[in-house]
């Protein structure tokens, strides 16, 4: 049995203007111990999916339905607020781009980190105090004991991000969801935090659910990619299969776009316009206007998801063999 | 190829001279930019890229240093002469939705830029405007427009588009695409590959994003803490970088290819960026350096040349080191 398993989530926002489908039938499990890259642009829904799983998206104004969305078995949208309030920290965690919002500016780093243990694994001052100090010395930050008196301003921006990933992990959570989380950072401490990540699915195996708008960390860090485009998976597969054979339009775009260190002078090919508005989806597929392979069934008949076995499939009717 | 910008030396101190606390952003950066060439210049956040920008455009003014700019010497320059300079001396930022004014529809936007310089006044005005638009991409009905109105990408067209009205020859990008989706970010790139074709432009390229620099540069210079460590090539900076900051560096940056990064060795610094306000002595990258000896700690090390233009400035490079 997967750890995760989404079937059918709709995410939805009444606005003004009308309901807005952020996250439009996403489905996916999501095994122990894997790391799964979410990928697309701004407004894809990655981290509305992010959001919806973790039961932190607000209702109202939005409202999140799914056929199932269970996370060892246990159905997350059925949970009351106390228990998820339970499940949020113990069971499944999520960091964010930005540590310093995330943090509370007045309390110290050791207050913040322990207020974790003591309520979630009812450890005593003592022993929480003792824990905090083992998880900074696991996320590599040095004279952890004495930075438990610290404040976050005193941190730089790679520290204060492995004081929540030390947080997210202080209750051994089976599901880490990290939203952007190194995009603010610069690459030789980015390097430090995947390093970390690395290290820390393989020693506990926890699962981890990467969102990230960078193909280079995701081809670097995650088994599986879900590349996401107007609120709904596109293409996913194993993350050699999908960077070898991308097999959706959308896929293809990104790659183009993409400029390499290691690579030439080659021009980029950009995607040109700009995602939809997710107010009135079209019956097509959403990234047809933007498509520079599209084929002639993509303007009459809905994309239909074409499987390559592995467990690699997109949802696009372009031949790309071409 | 005729040089267009030569720094010498530039010193940029913030604080009080001798007081405790003061920083020098900037410490002795010297390079040279050729006419219608980009310079890339990356590094870490705080290692001073953005206030070499600011300091050649004299948006800071230096402390110390010269930047001669075709013959002239930019930091001589007084208040009126310099305004006048600034015609050929443009900015982008990178929020260009806060470097537009939220009250002024985009054809004032641009046009104030026109307006300042006394270029085509009168009848020709709105002409103008619609040739600049359509230079960056932009549709001319956007010209009634506010900035609120514009995605991040457009937005972004706009602030190139008030960089050109008054024709510049030089541009300093400051992280001109770190902001936008990889989609958008590749529109904006090239269309300013298109733009140096087609005006001759030349660039300064400030950004922390190393591919992005690699794609657009023509010369990369690297910072660390006030200082260029290394400055190459664009091909030579990734195929054969020089200074162990460099090499770190350029095996941190992540490759869109599973096979390629499941291969890859990563050379992890420890630590972060020292205080900038209490410099290491000696070489200023040692106490992260995984191949500092300890003389690091006493000599600053001068700049080794290494081939065709390429330095660094690591005493390992010394020929009997």
């Amino acid at each position: 049995m997967p750890l995760l398993s989404i079937r059918n989530l709709q995410t939805r926002f009444a606005t003004d203007r009308g309901i807005v489908r952020a996250v439009n039938g996403v489905s996916f499990d999501l095994e122990e111990g894997e790391i799964l890259g979410l990928v697309g642009e701004s407004g894809s829904g990655k981290s509305v999916t992010a959001l919806s799983i973790m039961r932190l998206v607000p209702e109202p104004p939005g409202k999140v339905t799914a056929d199932a969305m269970t996370l060892e078995g246990t159905d997350l949208l059925r949970l009351n607020e106390a228990e998820v309030r339970a499940f949020r920290g113990s069971r499944m965690a999520m960091i964010f781009q930005d540590p310093m919002r995330s943090l509370n500016p007045v309390l110290t780093i050791g207050r913040q980190i322990t207020e974790v243990l003591r309520r979630h694994q009812k450890l005593d001052g003592a022993a929480a105090r003792r824990r905090a100090i083992e998880l900074l010395e696991t996320v590599g930050i040095p004279m952890a004991e004495k930075r438990l008196a610290a404040y976050p301003h005193q941190f730089s921006g790679g520290m204060r991000q492995r004081v929540m990933i030390a947080i997210a992990l202080s209750c051994n959570p089976r599901l880490l969801i990290a939203d952007e989380a190194t995009t603010a950072l610069d690459v030789t401490i980015q390097a430090q935090i995947i390093d970390l990540v690395k290290r820390l699915t393989r020693d506990r195996g926890t699962s981890v659910i990467w969102i990230s708008h960078d193909l280079g960390v995701v081809a670097g860090l995650c088994d599986r990619v879900n590349v996401m485009y107007a609120g709904n998976v596109v293409e996913s597969g194993p993350i050699r299969e999908l960077f070898h054979r991308p097999s959706h339009g959308y896929t293809l775009g990104l790659m183009g776009s993409t400029p390499r260190v290691d690579g030439g002078a080659r021009r980029l090919t950009p995607i040109e316009g700009v995602p939809p508005n997710l107010i009135d989806p079209t019956p097509l597929c959403p990234f047809l206007p933007r498509c520079r392979v599209s084929a002639d069934a993509c303007r009459t008949q809905a994309p239909v998801r074409r499987d390559f076995g592995a467990g690699h499939w997109a949802a696009c009717l372009a031949d790309l063999a071409k | 190829m005729s040089t267009l910008l030569e720094v010498e030396d530039l010193e940029v101190q913030f604080g009080r001279p001798g007081a405790p606390g003061t920083v020098k952003a900037v410490d002795g950066v010297t390079f040279k930019v050729e006419r219608g060439r980009t310079l890339g210049l990356v590094g870490e956040s705080g290692c001073g890229k953005s206030t070499t920008g600011y300091a050649i455009l004299q948006l800071i003014r230096a402390t110390a240093g010269r930047v001669m700019y075709d013959g002239t010497d930019l930091c001589q320059v007084d208040k009126r002469n310099l305004r006048r300079l600034r015609r050929k001396l443009q900015i982008i930022f990178q929020d260009a939705h806060a470097s537009l004014n939220p009250r002024m529809p985009i054809g004032d936007l641009v046009g104030e830029a026109l307006d300042i310089h006394g270029l085509f006044p009168g009848a020709k005005r709105t002409g103008r405007i619609r040739e600049l638009l359509d230079m960056v991409g932009l549709a001319g009905h956007l010209i009634e427009r506010y900035p609120h109105e514009l995605s991040g990408g457009q937005a972004q067209r706009v602030a190139i588009c008030r960089a050109l009205a008054v024709e510049p020859e030089l541009i300093v990008c400051d992280e001109p695409v770190s902001a936008l989706d990889v989609s958008i970010q590749a529109q904006i790139v090239n269309l300013l590959q298109d733009l140096q074709e087609r005006l001759g432009l030349t660039y300064i390229f400030i950004s922390h994003d190393l591919s992005v620099v690699r794609h657009i540069s023509d010369n990369v210079a690297v910072m660390y803490l006030g200082r260029i460590v290394e400055f190459a090539g664009k091909d030579e900076i990734y195929n054969a970088p020089a200074h162990p900051y460099t090499k770190s560096l350029m095996s941190a940056v992540p490759v869109p290819d599973p096979d390629i990064e499941a291969q890859r060795k990563r050379i992890i610094l420890k630590g972060d960026l020292p205080n900038p306000a209490d410099p290491p002595s000696g070489c200023r990258f040692r106490t992260r350096c995984p191949v500092a000896l300890p003389q690091c700690a006493k000599i600053d090390p001068m700049q080794y040349p290494l081939e065709d233009g390429h330095w660094a400035k690591c005493i390992l490079l010394a020929k009997n080191a």
